[in-house]
C-alpha cells in the first residue's frame, strides 16, 4: 500500500481534517512529509485490533476445557476444543443444533423475504410518480431512525392478537418489511436502473413486471445482495424480538438458545466453556455466508448500460 | 400483613383480592373441570433450571391426563418482563418460575393466580420464612416454594490453618478475622464487597432484620435506608474504606482466579456456592468447609437468603387446579424432590427433602465435609423472613449504580443507600402506588 495508497491519504487527510479554508493552500505546497499518513494508519490498526480481539478471545477460549478457562493465561490456546464441541453436542439431545438451524431459518428466508419486498418497494419508489410517494418514504425513513428493540413489545401485543405469538412465523413476518432495506432499495435502484432503460424497455412493448424482473432487477443485484446481508446479519444476531415472541426453547434461534445456556440459576456449575464454543460456532455461517456472496459484489454497478 | 394489590385498588378491595383474582379468570374454573372430565389437559411450564424437562417427564410417566411441557427459559430479570409482556396479551404458560422477590411484581401486574384453595396443607412443609415470601403474610398463595438459598460462610481451611486464624461466628471477629488476614499477608483478602451482587446485600440485611417493603393500609413503605440495612451497609464500608476487604465485583474472571489461587479466603454465599465454586476455583477443591453465616450478636442464630425461586400458577392458565396439582407434586413428593436434586442441583424449600436421602451426600466439591447438608439443614431453618416489594428490580439496579461507584472511591455507604432508598420510593411513586414518604 506504500506506492499507491499515501498520495491518496495525503490528498484526503486536507479534506477531512483540516477546514475548507486552508486545504487548497496545502494542497499546492510540497509534499507534506510521510508521518500523515501514520496517525489515520495507526487509528485504523488500533481501531482493528479493538474488533479482532474479542473474536480472538472467543477462539481461544473455545478451546479451554472447563478447568483451564479462568486458570490458565487468557490467550494460551486450551486443549478441550473438541470435547467442547462434543458436549454441546450433546447438551439436551443436541438442542443446539436446532437452535442452529432455527437461525439459518429465521435469517435466510426472513432476509430473503425483506429482500424481496424491498427490491419491489425500492423501485416502485424510484421509478414511479405517484401521489404520497415522498410521504411514505419519509415515513420509511422514520421507521429507520426506530430503534428496533422498541417495536419488539408493540409487534408481541400484535401478535397476539392474530393468535401467532410462539410460531415461526411470529419471528419471520415482523422481518419482512425492513425500511432500511426499502431505503437502500430506493437508492440502489435510482442509481443502478437509469430511466431510459426503463423507458426504451416501454417502447419496446415490454410490461412492467418484466422490465422489473427482466432489466431492473439484474441491475440491482450488487444492492440487494447487500440488503441480503445486512438483514442475515441483523436478524442472525436478534435477540429481543425472539426472545419475546417465544416461549417454546425447540423454536430459539441462536442467541436466545446460548443465553438460557448462559443462565440457569446459580444451582449447579455455570456452562461458560459450552456458551463460548457455541458463539464461536454461531460466527462459522456468518464468515461462510460472506465469503460466499462476496463476489457479488464486485460486480460494476453501472457496468455499460447507457452511455452519457 | 401486607397484601399486595394492583395499584389502583384502595384498601378495602385488596382484602378480596383473592376473590377479584378468581373472578378474573372465571372462566379458568369451569374450563379446567371440563378439561379433567373430558380428555387430558396439556400444561406448560417456563422454567430455567436445569434438568426441570426430566423432572416433569417422571410427573407425565405417571399422569397420563395432565401432560406438562416444559419449555427452557434464561433466568433473571428479563424473564419477570417477558412473563409480564405475555400476561398483558393473556399468553403466558400456566406455569413459570419465579425468584421469591419477584413475585411482588408478578402479583401486581396480575400475572399469579392464587392457589390457596388448590394447596391446602401445603404450608407446613416448609420453613415459615420461606412460605411467608410466597404468600406476603397473608390467605392468599401466589406460588408454592421450590428451592431456597440460606445464606452461609465458605472459607478456605487450608488457608485458615495456615494463617492460624478461627472461623468468624459474629460480625465483629469476622472484622478481625478480614484484618488479620491483611496483617499477615497484606496481598490476601478475607473476601470482597461485590456491588454487583444485590440479592447478597439483600440477604445480608434481612439477616439484620431489615424490611425492605412493607404494605400497611393501602400504602407501601420503603424501608431501604432502616436501622438493620444500615448497620449492615455501614459495615461493610468501613471495611471496604479500611482495606480489610477488597472491593471488587463478583463472577468476574479476576474473581474466579482470587478464589482459585487463594487470593481471597472466604466467601459469604448460599447452600448452592459449590455449584459456582466448581467452575470458579476447580483447582481449590475439597480445601473449601461451609460454616453458619457470622451473627451480629453473640448467641443469635439466624441467616438470610440469595436466591431461591417458587412454582407459580398464572392468571392466564385454563387449568388452574391440574397446574396446581403439578406444582404441588414438584415441590412437596419425595420422588419429585429427589429428582429436583438429582437432576436440577436444586436445594430444596420442602423442609422434608432437605435432610432427605437425596441429601445425605455432600456435594462432591465438598467432599471433605461429609455433613455438609445436615449443617445446611439446621441453617435453613433459621432463616429471616424477607420483606420483597413490587419494584425489586429498581432498588437492584440503584444499589448497582450507588453502591458500585462508593465501593470504587472507598468513601463510605451511607449516601449510596439513602439514594437506593429515594430512588426506590420514587419509582413505587411514579408507577402509581401510594408510598409512605
Amino acid at each position: 500500500m506504500t506506492g499507491l495508497a499515501s498520495p491518496k491519504l495525503r490528498e484526503a487527510a486536507p479534506a477531512t481534517g483540516r477546514t475548507p479554508a486552508t486545504a487548497p493552500g496545502v494542497s499546492q505546497g510540497p509534499p507534506r512529509p510521510r508521518r500523515t499518513a501514520l496517525l489515520p494508519t495507526t487509528a485504523l490498526v488500533l481501531g482493528a485490533l479493538y474488533c479482532l480481539l474479542p473474536v480472538a478471545w472467543v477462539l481461544v477460549a473455545a478451546t479451554k476445557a472447563d478447568d483451564e478457562l479462568f486458570s490458565t493465561f487468557t490467550f494460551l490456546p486450551g486443549t478441550g476444543l473438541t470435547d467442547n464441541i462434543g458436549e454441546l453436542t450433546g447438551y439436551r439431545d443436541g438442542i443446539y443444533w436446532r437452535w442452529m438451524a432455527n437461525s439459518v431459518l429465521y435469517a435466510g428466508l426472513g432476509g430473503a423475504l425483506s429482500t424481496v419486498v424491498s427490491a419491489f418497494a425500492g423501485y416502485a419508489l424510484a421509478v414511479y410518480r405517484f401521489r404520497g410517494r415522498e410521504a411514505f418514504f419519509n415515513i420509511m425513513l422514520a421507521g429507520v431512525l426506530m430503534p428496533p428493540v422498541i417495536l419488539a413489545v408493540p409487534q408481541y401485543l400484535l401478535m397476539a392478537e392474530a393468535d401467532l405469538t410462539d410460531t415461526y412465523a411470529s419471528v419471520l413476518l415482523p422481518l419482512v418489511l425492513s425500511p432500511y432495506g426499502v431505503y437502500l432499495g430506493r437508492i440502489y435502484a435510482e442509481a443502478a436502473v437509469p430511466m431510459e432503460l426503463v423507458e426504451a424497455g416501454r417502447m419496446d412493448g415490454a410490461g412492467e413486471w418484466r422490465i422489473f424482473l427482466r432489466i431492473a432487477v439484474p441491475m440491482m443485484a450488487p444492492g440487494l445482495v447487500t440488503i441480503f446481508l445486512f438483514q442475515f446479519v441483523a436478524i442472525w444476531n436478534n435477540f429481543l424480538l425472539p426472545f419475546i415472541m417465544l416461549g417454546d426453547d425447540e423454536k430459539f434461534p441462536m442467541t436466545v438458545g446460548l443465553f438460557t445456556l448462559l443462565k440457569q440459576g446459580a444451582s449447579q456449575p455455570a456452562l461458560y466453556t459450552l456458551v463460548i464454543t457455541g458463539a464461536l460456532l454461531a460466527i462459522v455461517p456468518l464468515i461462510a455466508l460472506f465469503l460466499l456472496i462476496q463476489r457479488f459484489w464486485s460486480l460494476d454497478l453501472l457496468s455499460g448500460a447507457v452511455k452519457s | 400483613m401486607p397484601h399486595i394489590t394492583r395499584r389502583s385498588l384502595a384498601a378495602a378491595t385488596a382484602v378480596l383480592l383473592g376473590a377479584t383474582a378468581l373472578t378474573a379468570c372465571g372462566s379458568s374454573d369451569s374450563g379446567d373441570k371440563a378439561g379433567a372430565e373430558s380428555g387430558p389437559v396439556s400444561l406448560t411450564y417456563w422454567a430455567w433450571a436445569p434438568g426441570m424437562d426430566k423432572v416433569a417427564a417422571l410427573w407425565n410417566a405417571k399422569h397420563p391426563d395432565i401432560k406438562v411441557t416444559v419449555q427452557k427459559q434464561a433466568s433473571g430479570d428479563d424473564l419477570v418482563t417477558k412473563i409480564i409482556t405475555a400476561a398483558k396479551a393473556h399468553k403466558a404458560p400456566d406455569l413459570v418460575q419465579a425468584e421469591y422477590q419477584a413475585l411482588p411484581t408478578l402479583v401486581s401486574n396480575d400475572a399469579l393466580a392464587d392457589i390457596a384453595e388448590e394447596v391446602h396443607g401445603v404450608k407446613d412443609r416448609f420453613a415459615p420464612g420461606i412460605w411467608q415470601q410466597t404468600t406476603f403474610g397473608g390467605e392468599a398463595v401466589y406460588a408454592l416454594p421450590q428451592d431456597s438459598g440460606p445464606l452461609m460462610f465458605f472459607y478456605r481451611e487450608d488457608l485458615f490453618k495456615q494463617y492460624g486464624l478461627t472461623v468468624p461466628t459474629t460480625w465483629d471477629e469476622f472484622a478481625e478475622t478480614a484484618r488479620a488476614v491483611k496483617k499477615k499477608a497484606p496481598k490476601k483478602s478475607l473476601t470482597t464487597f461485590s456491588a454487583n451482587d444485590s440479592g447478597l446485600f439483600a440477604g445480608l440485611s434481612q439477616q439484620a432484620g431489615a424490611k425492605w417493603w412493607t404494605f400497611e393500609g393501602d400504602t407501601w413503605k420503603v424501608g431501604i435506608d432502616d436501622a438493620a440495612t444500615r448497620k449492615v451497609s455501614d459495615f461493610w464500608g468501613g471495611l471496604v474504606a479500611e482495606g480489610a476487604v477488597d472491593n471488587q465485583p463478583m463472577y468476574t474472571p479476576a474473581w474466579n482466579k482470587a478464589l482459585n489461587t487463594g487470593e481471597q479466603l472466604a466467601w459469604v454465599s448460599a447452600v448452592w456456592a459449590p455449584g459456582t465454586l466448581t467452575t470458579a476455583a476447580p483447582d481449590t477443591k475439597g480445601k473449601w468447609a461451609m460454616a453458619p453465616l457470622p451473627q451480629w450478636n453473640k448467641g443469635e442464630n439466624a441467616t438470610g437468603s440469595w436466591g431461591g425461586s417458587s412454582t407459580a400458577v398464572t392468571t392466564d392458565s385454563k387449568h388452574k387446579a391440574a397446574a396446581a396439582e403439578f406444582a404441588t407434586w414438584l415441590n412437596t413428593d419425595p420422588e419429585a424432590l429427589a429428582a429436583l436434586v438429582k437432576e436440577s442441583g436444586i436445594y430444596p424449600a420442602a423442609t422434608a427433602a432437605q435432610t432427605s436421602g437425596a441429601l445425605a451426600k455432600a456435594p462432591d466439591y465438598f467432599a471433605n465435609q461429609p455433613d455438609f447438608y445436615t449443617r445446611a439443614a439446621q441453617i435453613a431453618k433459621t432463616t429471616a423472613p424477607a420483606a420483597w416489594g413490587p419494584n425489586v428490580n429498581v432498588a437492584y439496579t440503584s444499589f448497582k449504580d450507588q453502591f458500585g461507584k462508593a465501593a470504587k472511591a472507598k468513601s463510605g455507604f451511607p449516601a449510596a443507600l439513602t439514594a437506593m432508598q429515594n430512588a426506590t420510593v420514587a419509582d413505587l411513586d411514579k408507577q402509581g402506588f401510594e408510598v409512605a414518604k
